[in-house]
């Protein structure tokens, strides 16, 4: 086991190297001039060199790629085109609004989710099964655009329970220390900012959890009805065991290794950043951040973006490969 | 149960403490800022911060682009118009508690002029400075004691005295640059009205008041640049009263805004231009008369009511009516597409002609719709018999081919920078600017223009300036190297009880003299 999880990590450098070139020479065959896209209407001669020269965009193909390739090997993301700032230090400020997000939009996700999946399934066929299942339907059909803006103007603005946008209050200050705005508070001790990141955290998170619900939602009621019609399952209902011990302790045990691999997709997908929620929510996290870089073409940005995107979907999902030998005893990763 | 009214109780905590108090005014808008350091920066977000933490020697009145004084209480100029000398006020400090005198101005400056200055050489560029030409305008800069500031320029320059209200020229502290280095655009220390507190990227931006301003103290004591990309969004915050002010409004919410009584709209014909401009290397348009036609042909008022919801005026010359020494003697080209057919026949050209029309693939702020517009003018020009097949480049590429004159027709615009006539008809119209890459697109090389604009330059008599540009808009209107478009009008709104803001034509937000009333 160890061996395995070893070998995956060695295995995540050729990966994140060959995810880096690739996006290296999208970013070089892309129509476009980086340095005539940032002067916009203002570009002259002088002003295009001189821009085109700090960016290297003045040197051969070769000597770019090379330049790109030593940097990205000795570890140095370098410094935003756009905002001169470190790449390190842009994705440490927004990494952990992206964090957050996820996490408590996986949580309600996962919790709600897995209980319909459940009550679905244990209740096949009734009138609560039909309900749930019309309602993932829908929660995967909606546009989250759509559905996010529904949420701001039932509960932000009819009834404004909600605060329309934001991580936390203008007048709430935080000292910034991990970025993780719930965590940053209680290191403060600061119960009154902890309740209104968490207040402000509701409605960003229901929204962009809503379709991994609804997916979970589905694959645990299918997962489980199919588990429901093993033999083992059969056998503990005659050895006479209680019905919340078959379904809990045997049942959903086993169904649930589908449902995980589900939940490990959609944490990595949304740490990627979710460009339309951050958008509506004005949450400050990394998808928004390398949608703009793109647009700016600030390739060395988009280049560290994209390398922390690729890192953590290749994380969460050797994190997923622990978790099923861990569930299910049964797996074991040999050779 | 417990747990439920502890739910309860946090819910409750977080409901409450929403209201910001009376002196705190947020302002959302668009995006934040790229950074802070005057010098470095060119977005408006970036500015809009920067106005109200820095200042500079001379600055723009209230309303207008007149320049007046500001850290140098006055100046004087040479005959020549080589040398001048700035006196600064004396009583002024940065708000890290160092003096302002004229070594802080020489070295703010100066890292941007001096090749060998420490600090000239950093992340980025100081491209304002090599756009507004200033290594070509200042031969030499000092500071002869502490309150005299002195420049000398290469050539007699009047627009210069604009140039340096602008944000790059601001007096930024020499101790929090060596400080902070290259990052200093995160910790923006000047001698402005407001001191920087915070800033958390993509969320908001805290500025304090100075209470040891020079000048009256500003009344509000906190302001807040909080970024919402989404407009329907922002306008919500807006409504809601959890802002206090927001800018770029779309037009759809101006009636809307109009009719709420807890809101205000201000609006100002902003410093800008959207044209098409016609490639005069390119036949016909070489020809006068056809450049004449295709001015008839296009029914501008009609582009203001349909794509701008009126929020913009129909432009007859290339600089805006808020500019001084605007000409509005000039006739302008009426709506005329039976003229404009006449005027093709005397060309020769009574059947038309086929052709292409340029446009931005991405919205401008002095044309947020380009596609529809060329869509628009395609149609108008059609009714003449010119039929115009619609081409569109990627942004980068299309401002490069433009440059490099690969047009025949094409859509562009400016938003002007320091309020200088100079600022438009020399950097956009001039025969200088025809040399490739261009700034001036049409490719429209008069001697007489070029006469009348760098005798304006060298002048450094107002009345004299004033009627030379008139004198230029006149030529400019006779040869219609472009169409002028439109103008599109500056929007803002605040809440009802925000008192004190005035929009600006060069679009600097200054929130010194605002305050919010008790509602």
């Amino acid at each position: 086991m160890h061996l395995y999880i070893l070998k995956r990590i060695v295995l995540l450098f050729p990966t994140l190297l060959g995810i880096s070139l690739l996006v290296f020479l999208m970013l070089y065959f892309v129509p476009g001039d980086p340095a005539q896209i940032m002067l916009g209407e203002r570009a002259n001669a002088e002003t295009l060199a001189e821009l085109r020269a700090e960016m290297g965009l003045d040197q051969p193909f070769h000597i770019q790629f090379y330049r790109f390739f030593s940097g990205l090997l000795s570890g140095d993301l370098g410094r935003s085109i756009r905002t001169h700032e470190k790449i390190t230090v842009e994705i440490f400020q927004r990494f952990p609004a992206t964090f957050e997000l996820t996490f408590f939009s996986m949580f309600i996700a996962t919790f709600v989710g897995i209980s319909t999946g459940i009550l679905a399934a244990v209740r096949r066929g009734r009138f609560i099964d039909l309900l749930s299942m019309i309602g993932a339907t829908a929660g995967i059909s909606m546009p989250i655009f759509w559905l996010a803006l529904l949420l701001v103007l039932m509960f932000s603005v009819y009834l404004p329970f909600f605060p329309v946008s934001g991580r936390m209050g203008t007048h709430i200050y935080l000292e910034p220390v991990t970025y993780f705005y719930t965590l940053d508070a209680m290191l403060a001790g600061d119960w009154a900012a902890l309740s209104n990141v968490l207040w402000h955290l509701t409605l960003p998170a229901i929204a962009l959890g809503t379709i991994p619900m609804a997916v979970i939602a589905r694959m645990t009621r299918a997962s489980l009805l199919e588990v429901l019609g093993e033999d083992y399952v059969r056998t503990a209902w005659a050895k006479g065991l209680a019905r919340r011990w078959v379904i809990l302790r045997h049942a959903v045990r086993n169904a649930f290794i589908p449902t995980l691999t589900v939940i490990a997709l959609e944490f990595g997908y949304l740490l990627g950043g979710a460009v339309i929620t951050e958008t509506i929510f004005a949450w400050p996290g990394v998808g928004r951040w390398i949608f703009l870089a793109v647009q700016a073409r600030d390739f060395r940005a988009v280049q560290g973006g994209v390398l922390l995107i690729a890192t953590i979907f290749v994380l969460v999902n050797l994190l997923a490969d622990i978790l099923y030998a861990w569930l299910d005893p049964r797996i074991r990763y040999e050779k | 149960m417990n747990y439920l009214k502890f739910v309860f109780a946090v819910f409750l905590l977080a409901c409450g403490g929403t209201q910001t108090a009376n002196d705190t005014l947020v302002f959302v808008r668009g995006s934040d800022s790229v950074g802070l350091d005057p010098a470095l920066e060119t977005d408006g977000e970036s500015f809009k911060v920067c106005d109200n933490i820095y200042e500079t020697l001379v600055t723009y009145d209230e309303e207008t682009t007149e320049v007046i004084p500001q850290l140098a209480h006055a100046w004087d100029v040479s005959d020549d118009m080589l040398t001048w000398t700035f006196h600064l006020r004396t009583d002024v400090q940065f708000h890290d508690g160092t003096p302002f005198n004229a070594q802080a101005m020489l070295f703010s400056l100066g890292r941007q002029f001096f090749k060998d200055h420490p600090h000239h050489d950093i992340p980025g560029a100081y491209k304002y400075w090599k756009d507004m030409d200033m290594d070509n305008i200042v031969s030499d800069m000092s500071a002869p004691n502490d309150s005299t500031f002195v420049f000398q320029l290469k050539r007699a320059n009047a627009p210069f005295l604009s140039n340096l209200a602008m944000n790059f020229c601001a007096a930024v502290s020499p101790a929090a640059v060596e400080k902070y280095g290259s990052d200093f655009f995160k910790h923006p220390t000047g001698t402005g009205p407001f001191r920087f507190v915070e800033w958390r990227k993509d969320e908001r931006i805290i500025l304090d008041r100075n209470e040891q301003y020079w000048g009256k103290t500003a009344p509000l004591k906190r302001l807040i640049f909080k970024p919402i990309q989404e407009a329907s969004v922002r306008f919500l915050e807006l409504k809601q009263g959890t802002a206090q002010g927001m800018d770029n409004l779309n037009p759809e919410y101006i009636e809307q805004i109009r009719n709420n009584p807890d809101l205000q709209l201000l609006t100002q014909p902003g410093m800008n231009v959207g044209y098409l401009a016609m490639n005069m290397d390119k036949p016909p348009f070489d020809k006068p008369l056809v450049r004449r036609a295709l001015n008839h042909a296009i029914n501008k008022q009609a582009l203001v009511d349909n794509f701008y919801q009126g929020l913009a005026l129909a432009a007859k010359n290339p600089i805006p009516p808020t500019m001084w020494s605007y000409n509005d003697q000039v006739q302008g080209y009426e709506y005329d597409p039976q003229r404009a057919r006449q005027l093709l026949a005397e060309a020769g050209l009574s059947d038309g002609f086929e052709t292409e029309l340029w446009a931005m693939p991405v919205p401008r702020p002095y044309m947020p719709q380009p596609d529809k517009i060329a869509q628009a003018i395609q149609a108008d020009l059609e009714k003449i018999g010119v039929r115009a097949k619609i081409v569109q480049w990627e942004w980068g590429t299309y401002l490069d081919k433009v440059s490099q004159g690969e047009h025949t027709m094409a859509l562009l615009g400016w938003t002007g920078d320091n309020g200088d006539p100079d600022n438009f008809l020399y950097v956009l119209l001039d025969k200088t600017a025809a040399e490739k890459p261009a700034g001036n697109i049409a490719f429209y090389r008069s001697d007489q223009l070029h006469d009348v604009l760098v005798r304006a330059r060298a002048s450094a008599q107002r009345d004299e300036r004033d009627a030379l540009y008139r004198q230029a808009q006149e030529i400019i209107f006779r040869d219609a190297p472009w169409v002028p478009l439109v103008h599109a009008t500056q929007t803002a709104a605040f809440r009802h009880n925000v008192e004190g803001f005035k929009l600006h034509p060069t679009g600097n937000k200054w929130f010194r003299n605002v305050r919010i009333n008790t509602p």
